[in-house]
């Protein structure tokens, strides 16, 4: 065998393999009948403990629940949502979690429901990402990686401060 | 003992939410409702002198807000989005007023002062990088400014251990007298905002 046809064989080989590949992968995440779309996370204060998260849930398949969460980067994750009544906030935590319809999406969203960091290990950083791993009750664990986003304003808002951004 | 500490606890928490509720329906009536107390200046008598802390733990008071009119706001640092989101609204609003709104000081006092320290709020306020001025201070200092500006404020226990608060979210509006003029409610339009922030600065 010469050495061209001996790269054209390797070559072949590590084609065929990618593709074998990437099929199973393409399989594997055919058969993910809930996922988890735009996840983020608040940027947080140096001294600030906790610290929130928001995402949406899509759920193709049965109906499930959001029963907890769990990250590294803080001691613990509770679930909550928050109301606004005759003027005044109020935020709860929701022991029992979230409930995500057969078929359907649940948005965790400011002024809603959302995620929370309790005391955080260290403060979260804008640009930075956040893992964060979700237990539902039938689609098991998910992890993912929130991406942590500045609460400063737009740099489209500021055209005078556009060198303070990152 | 232990059984008249968590029947003390629960009468506290009874007496808390009373009191929320009875101060929501004042901040109400006061606002909105045709209860109001009648005052002279058909406004409700707000605002007050008080006494806080800044960043390197000085006093702060009213008096170093004299001459520029301000916005002020209170919440807490673990406040996940209604107390970020109207910061940043202020933020943006202020901005859209032009050099009218430079006069402007927006100033945020968190009524969680067991958890925040002085560092932090002025650490939080930082994160918005629009000079928003951060304080708290000893909770007998918070309960003072919350009382004047009629603020309500309740720590509520959550199931698995610690606390949240429930707290007001109207946004107080004070002239460089320091004198209340208006406030801006969480319900209020992007217009309907700008508008009185628009008057405040005019003034």
């Amino acid at each position: 065998m010469n050495k061209n046809l001996k790269n054209a064989c390797a070559l072949s080989v590590l084609a065929i393999a990618c593709l074998a590949a990437r099929t199973l992968e393409v399989r594997a995440a055919g058969t993910e009948t809930l996922r988890i779309e735009a996840p983020w996370a608040r940027e947080t204060a140096a001294g600030q403990r906790d610290g929130g998260g928001f995402m949406t849930i899509v759920n193709d398949g049965a109906a499930d629940q959001l029963v907890g969460a769990s990250s590294p980067a803080s001691s613990e994750v509770q679930i909550h949502t928050v109301q606004i009544e005759n003027g005044v906030m109020r935020m709860r935590e929701l022991p029992g979690g979230i409930a995500v319809p057969a078929a359907g999406r649940v948005e965790l969203k400011p002024g809603s429901l959302h995620i929370m960091f309790i005391k955080l290990n260290q403060p979260l950083k804008a640009g930075e990402q956040v893992p964060l791993t979700l237990k539902f009750r039938v689609a098991g664990e998910k992890t993912v990686r929130l991406e942590v986003r500045s609460v400063a304003m737009p740099p489209s808002a500021m055209p005078m401060a556009t060198k303070e951004m990152k | 003992m232990k059984a008249f500490l968590s029947r003390h606890t629960a009468l506290s928490i009874a007496v808390l939410v009373l009191l929320a509720v009875a101060g929501g329906a004042a901040l109400q009536s006061a606002f909105r409702g045709p209860d109001a107390e009648p005052v002279a200046t058909g406004q409700p008598r707000l605002g007050g002198p008080f006494e806080l802390q800044d960043r390197d733990g000085k006093a702060f008071t009213d008096k170093n807000l004299l001459g520029r009119p301000f916005a002020l706001y209170f919440g807490y640092t673990r406040c996940p989005d209604v107390c970020p989101t109207t910061l940043m609204r202020l933020a943006t609003w202020r901005r859209a007023l032009g050099a009218d709104g430079e006069k402007l000081q927006i100033v945020f006092v968190s009524v969680d002062p067991e958890i925040d320290t002085p560092a932090s709020v002025a650490a939080y306020a930082d994160l918005f990088r629009a000079s928003i001025v951060g304080l708290t201070g000893t909770p007998e200092q918070v309960a003072r400014i919350a009382d004047a500006y009629r603020v309500i404020y309740a720590k509520v226990p959550q199931p698995s251990g610690g606390y949240n608060i429930d707290h007001s979210t109207y946004v107080y509006l004070a002239g460089s007298d320091g004198r209340f003029v208006d406030v801006i409610s969480p319900l209020d339009t992007e217009d309907e905002a700008t508008a009185k922030l628009r008057q405040l600065v005019s003034r």
